[in-house]
């Protein structure tokens, strides 16, 4: 059982990461238009050079 | 993607609440620097990754556009652009593009940027959901097998974990249930707190106790899925209420007074009686009174519903609400403020709309029965274990908290947001937006449907009839004189012209005589388009202009009111659904008929009051019936707000707006009867959900009453029922 004092961290350790980068997300606003982001996606726009 | 941050980096620098909040160093740069014109507007038909390439480039492709953002969740556009860019000029360009478009309030910016409330919500449903995961976990481990310290150490972990948890991210509902409570309401986050807090409190004393059952994996996952719920429901509302609301306004309610011959703008509630008020061409006149100068033509639509414009001239009585088409005119205030027809109307909607708000929800309805019941069978499990075990405090709360956890209000939570949510992206996808909550259950309800003539189920707009009568040297003078008038009936011909490849004829000198008519010269020679008698014509008895030919003869262009997309579908549909149609109009009979006769209504009206309308509306509610009142006019509002339902397009007046539950953005009016199918689908869907839930809590509830319910039941019983419920609101197509 001595495995659990090394494996409880690292699973609390990683859900804590994806909530950091779950706030990341939405402090970037990645949830304002799902529509729109999932259609971009397919449009070849700025495929060869980001938008100036 | 590093795109689409780049403004937001810019907002974000201050990463505080509080911080944001406070006028930042870059704040105040930017308000010293030329501001930039932002602007949003409305996009109904764009709905695929082919729109937005062709909106965003259309527009950047612009003098003075910065940049162009489509958001197709919500359908609209955010412009950057310079100042002195307004959304009027870019509408026609929008326009050109196939997309109709329609100012929103800048004001929504504010409003919209920073949804606190729904980025809220969501930052608690991310806590909630990653401390659920890793309490369960942990739960598995325990439900497998765990004994002893692992136990017991799993436990402290996982509460640990949970009591934050349940801290920040309950907060919603013991807010609510705080407030409810001080008002003496016991509603749906009564029983939801109280179920958190007994479960958060008897799971710490058993881990302390090391006893075999805790419920902490109940308590968050109890939180998750309540989150969710009020989170669909929040969105919904957002959504509705920042588009529908804050469409710009089409009437200022400024007037410009003279005083002693200087213009002033004032504000309509400061003028008097015996004011006098300019109204200039194209401008809305804003009192009722009397002309004392100027003629002009004025277009009674959206007050009377007549589509032909009126002549003025001095000494005639205009009312509010009426648009000044083609000279100023100078008008003495008969009546202001309170008095007027304006706010006669206002009174009459206020009325009706405090009737509406009476109306209960489904949803009301469910959580008035359920929290008595819940907390009756919560405290008659606890009764009746104290007497049973001879007083065993621990055991009969045991059972009392697993009977409130496992009666699961998470279904029930969800019920009702999850279908909504379904129901108004499909409606929205139509382009018909919901303003109130219950409009959808409303709705389902109707048995009959009434429908305002001009506006509505027509464009409101002439067309010329008989252009293919006219030689083309005649079209040709015809067009040149017309695209130079501000006259709607000119427009529409010059526009009619244009499209059929009319090249206007060299005509100088033109003149726009107000109240009659164009004139201007030809090959040395005066022309005239206007009125019969001012051009020498015999007059018509339809809508008709004339133009007045160099050599004597006269032409007549008549025209007709065109019919909105969709309305023939939509009047069969609603036929065919076994509803009752009816067309009340404030138009002459003629007019009427004709277009009862093509939709094939039977039951028509013809020149009726705003009183008639609504008196119309409330007849047939004493009736019994169900109305849904569809119309776009001053003239409908008050039959709006007295309808049980009610649907007005997005070019409507803002008080007829204001006063309707639905609001269609597009220009074809077929989705209603769309909505109404729609509306009852999704109330039999709440109604399902509701029997789903029901059903899990009767297997559920004695199971946990005889005191066998263990966490690893609770967890099941409440996922199983969620997500039960959550895919039968997706069934809804």
């Amino acid at each position: 059982m001595e495995v659990l004092t090394i494996l409880i961290p690292v699973s609390l350790f990683l859900g804590a990461l994806g909530l950091v980068l779950f706030f990341w997300t939405m402090r970037h606003r990645q949830y304002e238009d799902p529509e729109g982001d999932s259609r971009r996606i397919l449009t070849s726009d700025w495929d060869d050079h980001p938008k100036p | 993607m590093s795109l689409a941050a780049e403004p937001e980096t810019r907002a974000s620098l201050s990463a505080c609440p509080a911080c944001v909040a406070a006028p930042s160093a870059e704040r105040i740069a930017q308000m010293a620097a030329p501001r930039e014109a932002r602007l949003m507007l409305s996009i109904p038909a764009a709905h695929c990754a082919a729109c937005i390439s062709t909106v965003e480039q259309g527009l950047e492709k612009l003098p003075g556009v910065r940049s162009a953002r489509v958001n197709l969740t919500l359908r609209r556009v955010l412009v950057e652009a310079d100042p002195q860019v307004t959304a009027a000029s870019l509408i026609p360009h929008l326009d050109r593009l196939g997309y109709e478009a329609h100012e929103l309030d800048a004001g929504v910016l504010s409003v919209t940027d920073t949804d606190r409330q729904g980025r809220e919500l969501l930052m608690r449903i991310g806590v909630a959901g990653f401390s659920m995961m890793n309490i369960m976990l942990l739960s598995v481990a325990v439900w497998s097998g765990a004994t002893d310290s692992t136990r017991d150490l799993f436990h402290w972990i996982s509460g640990m974990i949970a009591l934050p948890t349940v801290a920040f991210a309950g907060q919603p509902f013991f807010k609510s249930a705080w407030r409810g409570l001080r008002a003496g309401r016991l509603g749906m986050d009564f029983p939801i707190s109280l179920a958190l807090v007994l479960a958060s409190g008897i799971s710490v004393y058993e881990t302390w106790m090391s006893g075999h059952h805790a419920y902490f994996d109940a308590a968050v996952m109890l939180t998750f899925f309540l989150l969710i719920g009020r989170y669909l429901d929040h969105r919904t509302r957002a959504i509705a209420r920042s588009a529908a609301q804050e469409l710009a306004a089409l009437e200022v309610p400024r007037a410009i007074r003279l005083l002693a011959g200087a213009e002033e703008t004032v504000n309509v509630a400061e003028l008097r009686v015996g004011d006098l008020v300019l109204v200039r061409p194209g401008g809305r006149i804003p009192v009722d009174g009397v002309v004392t100068e100027g003629t002009s033509e004025l277009d009674r639509s959206l007050l009377t519903g007549e589509v032909l414009p009126v002549f003025a001239g001095p000494d005639r009585v205009v009312s509010a609400g009426e648009v000044n088409l083609t000279g100023p005119l100078t008008v003495r205030v008969t009546a202001a403020g309170k008095d007027s027809s304006l706010s006669r109307m206002a009174e009459l909607v206020a009325i009706a709309e405090s009737a509406k708000t009476r109306y209960t929800g489904l949803a009301d309805r469910a959580a008035r029965a359920y929290s008595p019941l819940v907390h009756l069978l919560s405290f008659s499990a606890f009764g009746y274990w104290m007497w049973a075990t001879g007083g065993d405090v621990r055991f009969a709360i045991n059972i009392s908290a697993a009977t409130l956890i496992i009666t699961c209000p998470c279904a029930l939570g969800l019920a009702v947001p999850a279908v909504v949510t379904a129901a108004s992206g499909q409606l929205f996808r139509r382009g018909l937006l919901i303003k109130s909550g219950t409009a959808l259950e409303r709705l389902a309800e109707v048995d009959t449907v009434v429908f305002d003539k001009t506006g509505t189920l027509t464009m409101g707009t002439p067309e010329p009839t008989n252009l293919g009568d006219h030689p083309r040297s005649v079209l040709d003078v015809a067009a040149a004189l017309a695209g130079a008038s501000g006259h709607p009936l000119a427009q529409s011909l010059a526009m009619a012209c244009r499209a059929g490849g009319v090249s206007p004829a060299d005509v100088t000198d033109l003149a726009e005589v107000p109240g009659y008519g164009i004139e201007g010269w030809h090959n040395g020679r005066r022309v005239r388009l206007g009125r019969a008698e001012w051009v020498g014509a015999q007059s018509l008895d339809v809508t008709a202009t004339y133009l007045a030919l160099p050599d004597g003869t006269v032409a007549a262009f008549t025209f007709a009111d065109a019919l909105r997309e969709g309305a023939v579908e939509v009047v069969a549909a609603v036929k065919a659904q076994g509803l009752a149609v009816k067309l009340i109009s404030g138009d002459a009979p003629g007019a009427v008929r004709d277009l009862a006769e093509r939709l094939g209504i039977a039951d028509w009206t013809a020149g009726a009051l705003p009183e008639d309308k609504a008196g119309e509306v409330a007849r047939l509610t004493a009736s019994g019936r169900r109305v849904l009142m569809v119309g776009d006019g001053l003239n409908d509002t008050a039959a709006l707000a007295a309808a049980h339902a009610s649907v007005s397009p997005a070019t409507a007046l803002d008080a007829a707006r204001v006063a309707s539950d639905i609001v269609m953005l597009g220009r074809n009016i077929a989705p209603v009867a769309d909505a109404l199918r729609i509306a009852r689908k999704s109330t039999r869907r709440i109604r399902e959900n509701f029997w789903i839930s029901a059903a899990y809590n009767v297997v559920a509830v004695p199971i946990a009453l005889v005191g066998l319910a263990t966490p690893l039941w609770a967890a099941l019983a409440m996922s199983l029922s969620s997500i039960t419920v959550a895919l039968n609101a997706l069934r809804l197509k």
